[in-house]
């Protein structure tokens, strides 16, 4: 059984590795059909991850030891921290590993490393991108742990697992709470992936870029690396939201394989819906000046607090 | 060992303290030879003496010759002493490591290194006499030692007149500070009878009186410990004195303060009430949150980790007004967590920032510069410098698997708790209070990405910069074990909860046993269910999966081939295009302008150039300092009246004077 346990835990690990570049090539595919273009096959994704890692990585002279190592240690904690989300099952040690104040903070790490990473050749952009992806975090960050801390207190716990069990379990009520939470943490999650209105992942623009301009002067394998992370963490979100808001049917409270698939099933469903509805809102947005950003964080982060207080206020002792 | 062999060493910690400092006043190859081994030495006895303590968890008495006739000082060693007997040793042993190096590099200035012998060992002594005091009238004595001999630290390279402002005003607000100490202990004496801990412990205290000198030993306590509004002056003064001295000032010293606080409230005091513990907590989160932005605005290295520690200090002053509001409301448990957890931090910020602040030494040391706008690529040329400078970065930024991340967690945690507080205000106040510091961990990590990426990373930006040499080994040996521990703090953390679990045990009467109850992997500080960390499991797992990817992908560490930056094509870089820590926090500067003074503007200069002109005053001076200074000022010269240079009519004011003073008394 434990043994089990721990052998799901590193299959659901891996699967996230694996669905990852899935999930950014249905949100590229169905934006593209939304604007009357064909669009990429589902599978470019993974092609160009090959393509990457199949070419040689080049640096640029002024690069320090930093710059190599950035790219593993933004991966490795990226996936990490995805690897604590449950999936499927809410029955895995790795919930209890790292509770969600840890995932935060892996999710932190990565971002430290990788800001450092765009100073460290010494460009504008790479300042300029590691500046504003700093100024990014610092609102969004806090307004994320508000919005979790809601559903922890209600759970009376921050491992994740335990929220989705008393979200299984608890009574189907419409809490006030939870719906400042879901709004903030969907402005949070747009933050934090780059998405537009934020950032926009695939500008051409310099000087519009926030995650890009950062690994500007990646290559190869590092690139990699990079891209693959932040399809990582394209999937934490979207799995965070899908599976502690809506996580009835798509998340098992054992082992059994049956139900495992099921869960699978659904839970992949429930992403593309998510993917979907990402892809409709990136089409009929426009990008945002960067100090415009301020405002739309300081809603997401109003927002999780009135989640919180509303919970502490209206919700406990009643 | 029993705690009464661990009072001896702590003796002998002090002794060898007061030998370092005499030993100065011997011929310089003397000093060199016995003066910072002997600090170290001293260090290293009172970190022995401090773990011995914690581990007995008794309380060992003694009394000393010396003081007032009918007040002989009293010490006493317990856990709560102990534990800062740890802190204050293991810095002090990382700076006596540290210092030899970086002193060599006065030995040809103007600067007398006798004095900064002395004053550092006598600092020592101070520091740990304030901790093993046991009677009112030893604590000040010692706290005035304390305070004394850092204002001549300060003002050690007193030819800059800047340097002995920064100087004058630290002495000015340490004795305002010390003032508002002494009559806290007059209110506790007065009910206690007598100037000893152990009569003032027994003193019954009504709410009004017991919150009289509460209040009074927070602010006494709050301005020595750096908090806002009473900050102002930490961040002049701890950053010209030597890098060494900031690193004892703002590691330890600032923490002698949070343990008199503690003695004071927790110990003392007797009874504790929920309004302290919201002031504490609205004091500290305003801390937090101010520090770390100023922080941000900084760009003189020295500066900016003074301002670092105002935030930490929040941070600490967060988790004890946590604990006392939990406490007061009953729910020892959590308290308790809070307790732990503003402990945790403690040790956590003594260590990354001595480490950082020691980093700063390195480069003022090897490149004499302390502005980031001139530094810039350093990791290349001080690998050690610049890994150990990282580990301090990532730890005071609170990211897993350090030890900053495990008090901020712990904090998180207690705050959780939040909904088992009966009053809905209360309930209310808690999260407000955990935005707070989510936001300023956030904004910290801002800070330190800017530091670390301007200083380090990217290409120099002078000529000294660019010309750094390595650190001498003396002084990677003391960051080194520094860096060292913050990683240990990070990784074990359960080992060290249960180390200072005799800290609640004495103070609250009650431990924190649960928080390892399911072995050393797992940190669970309410219950396996509320909430649990597994540190060592999250820092094999990064550890592996990196090693795996390197060996996946790098095959080894492959020879990766350089070309010019790419840079979407511009023509290649040079240093002066590089983003500047000015520019990296520009637009946090815009978000936040209302809580700075910013004199910011372009200005043509004589040659026709331009030149940007960036100033950012801290509000503190003109909201608090000013006014205050203002009012002292004309109150003086109201004074002046009084002086009209006849020697009678001062007598008559004298007799009235006494007249006035007997008619009290009677």
């Amino acid at each position: 059984m434990m043994l089990n346990a721990w052998g799901l835990a590193l299959l659901q690990a891996v699967l996230y590795v694996a669905l990852a570049p899935l999930l950014a090539g249905w949100v590229r595919k169905v934006k593209a059909r939304l604007q009357n273009r064909r669009g990429i096959t589902l599978w470019q994704p993974y092609q160009d991850l090959y393509k990457l890692f199949a070419k040689e990585a080049r640096m640029a002279h002024t690069a320090s030891l930093l710059f190599r190592a950035a790219p593993y240690i933004v991966f490795v904690a990226t996936w990490l921290a995805v690897a604590a989300v449950p999936l499927v099952t809410t029955s895995l040690p790795t919930a209890a590993i790292a509770d969600v104040i840890v995932i935060a903070g892996l999710l932190a790490l990565a971002r430290f490393f990788l800001a450092l990473a765009g100073m460290d050749v010494g460009t504008a952009f790479g300042g300029m991108g590691a500046s504003r992806e700093m100024f990014v975090s610092a609102l969004a960050e806090p307004a994320m742990l508000m919005a979790v801390f809601t559903l922890a207190m209600t759970a009376h716990s921050t491992n994740l697992a335990s929220v989705v069990e008393y979200q299984l379990h608890g009574d189907t009520i419409l809490r006030p709470s939870y719906m400042f939470a879901l709004a903030g943490l969907v402005l949070v999650a747009v933050a934090e992936t780059g998405r537009i209105p934020v950032d926009n992942p695939t500008t051409h623009l310099e000087l519009t870029m926030i995650h890009e301009a950062m690994i500007l002067e990646y290559s190869g394998r590092h690139l990699a690396l990079m891209e693959w992370a932040a399809q990582l963490k394209l999937l934490l979100y979207g799995v965070l939201l899908v599976n502690v808001f809506f996580p009835w049917g798509s998340i098992a409270q054992g082992t059994n394989p049956v139900t495992l698939g099921i869960a699978l099933l659904l839970v992949v469903v429930k992403l593309a819906l998510l993917g979907v509805a990402l892809a409709v809102s990136e089409t009929v947005l426009a990008k945002m000046r960067v100090f415009r950003v301020p405002a739309f964080l300081n809603l997401a982060l109003l927002l999780a607090l009135l989640g919180l207080l509303s919970h502490v206020i209206l919700e406990v002792g009643t | 060992m029993t705690v009464a062999i661990a009072l001896q060493l702590a003796a002998g910690a002090v002794v060898l303290a007061l030998l370092s400092a005499l030993v100065s006043f011997f011929p310089a190859g003397v000093r060199r030879l016995l003066a910072l081994p002997l600090f170290a030495l001293a260090g290293l006895l009172a970190l022995v003496a401090g773990v011995g303590a914690l581990f007995h968890g008794g309380v060992a008495t003694a009394e000393l010759p010396l003081g007032l006739p009918w007040l002989p000082w009293q010490v006493r060693l317990d856990a709560l002493s102990g534990f800062f007997l740890c802190v204050v040793g293991v810095v002090s042993f990382a700076v006596g490591l540290y210092a030899p190096g970086y002193v060599r590099g006065f030995a040809y200035g103007n600067d007398s290194l006798r004095a900064l012998g002395c004053f550092t060992g006598l600092f020592l002594t101070g520091m740990l006499l304030v901790i093993l005091a046991n009677d009112a009238y030893m604590f000040m004595v010692a706290w005035e030692l304390m305070s004394l001999s850092s204002y001549f630290l300060v003002a050690w390279h007193h030819d800059h007149a800047a340097n002995r402002r920064a100087a004058f005003l630290y002495l000015l607000m340490a004795h305002v500070g010390g003032l508002s100490i002494l009559l806290g202990y007059g209110v506790l004496a007065s009910f206690g009878g007598d100037f000893t801990f152990a009569a003032m412990r027994g003193a019954e205290l009504s709410f009004g009186w017991a919150s009289v000198a509460f209040v009074l030993a927070f602010i006494g306590f709050g301005m020595k410990a750096d908090l806002v509004p009473l900050h102002a002056w930490l961040p002049e003064a701890h950053p010209v004195a030597p890098s060494h001295i900031s690193a004892l000032m703002s590691g330890v010293m600032l923490k002698v303060a949070v343990y008199g606080f503690i003695r004071f409230v927790f110990d003392l005091l007797g009874d504790i009430h929920w309004q302290w513990g919201v002031a504490v907590m609205a004091i500290g989160s305003v801390s937090a949150l101010m520090g770390v932005l100023y922080a941000l605005m900084q760009h003189d290295l020295k500066r900016l980790l003074a301002y670092h520690s105002v935030e930490n200090i929040g941070i600490i002053f967060i988790g004890l007004g946590l604990a006392l509001l939990f406490l007061a409301e009953g729910h020892t448990v959590i308290g308790t967590v809070a307790f732990v957890a503003a402990l945790y931090h403690t040790i956590n910020h003594a260590l990354f920032k001595s480490l950082l602040f020691m980093g700063a030494g390195a480069i003022l040391h090897s490149a004499n510069e302390r502005d980031l706008e001139n530094m810039g690529g350093l990791l290349r040329r001080m690998p050690w410098t610049g890994l150990f400078f990282l580990i301090g970065c990532i730890s005071i930024s609170a990211l897993p698997p350090f030890n900053g991340f495990v008090s901020e967690w712990l904090t998180f945690q207690a705050a959780l708790q939040a909904w088992q507080l009966e009053s809905g205000v209360l309930r209310s106040i808690v999260p407000i209070a955990a935005a707070m510091l989510a936001l300023t961990g956030a904004l910290a990590a801002a800070c330190f990405v800017k530091v670390y990426g301007v200083a380090f990373l990217g290409q120099a930006r002078s000529r000294a910069v660019r010309r750094a040499r390595k650190a001498p080994l003396s002084m990677r040996v003391g960051q080194g074990v520094l860096a060292l521990l913050c990683l240990l703090l990070g990784i074990l953390p359960t080992f060290f909860i249960d180390l200072l679990d005799s800290v609640p045990q004495q103070v609250l009467g009650h431990g924190l046993t649960r928080a390892s109850a399911h072995g050393w992997l797992w940190l669970t500080p309410i219950s396996r269910e509320t909430a649990s960390y597994s540190a060592p499991m999250v820092a094999v797992a990064l550890t592996i999966s990196l090693v795996l990817g390197l060996w996946l992908l790098g095959r080894g560490i492959r020879r990766v081939r350089r070309c010019d930056a790419w840079d979407c094509g511009f023509a290649p870089p040079t240093p002066m295009m590089q983003y500047t820590a000015a520019a990296f926090a520009q637009p946090i500067r815009r978000v936040f302008g209302l809580l700075f003074h910013i004199d910011e503007g372009v200005e043509p200069q004589e040659d026709g150039r331009l030149r940007h002109r960036l100033q950012v005053r801290d509000r503190a001076w003109d909201l608090f300092y000013t006014p205050v200074a203002r009012v002292v000022e004309r109150a003086a010269r109201q004074v002046v009246r009084l002086q009209s240079g006849n020697i009678r009519i001062y007598l008559g004011w004298t007799l009235a004077t006494l007249l006035l003073l007997l008619w009290l008394i009677a």
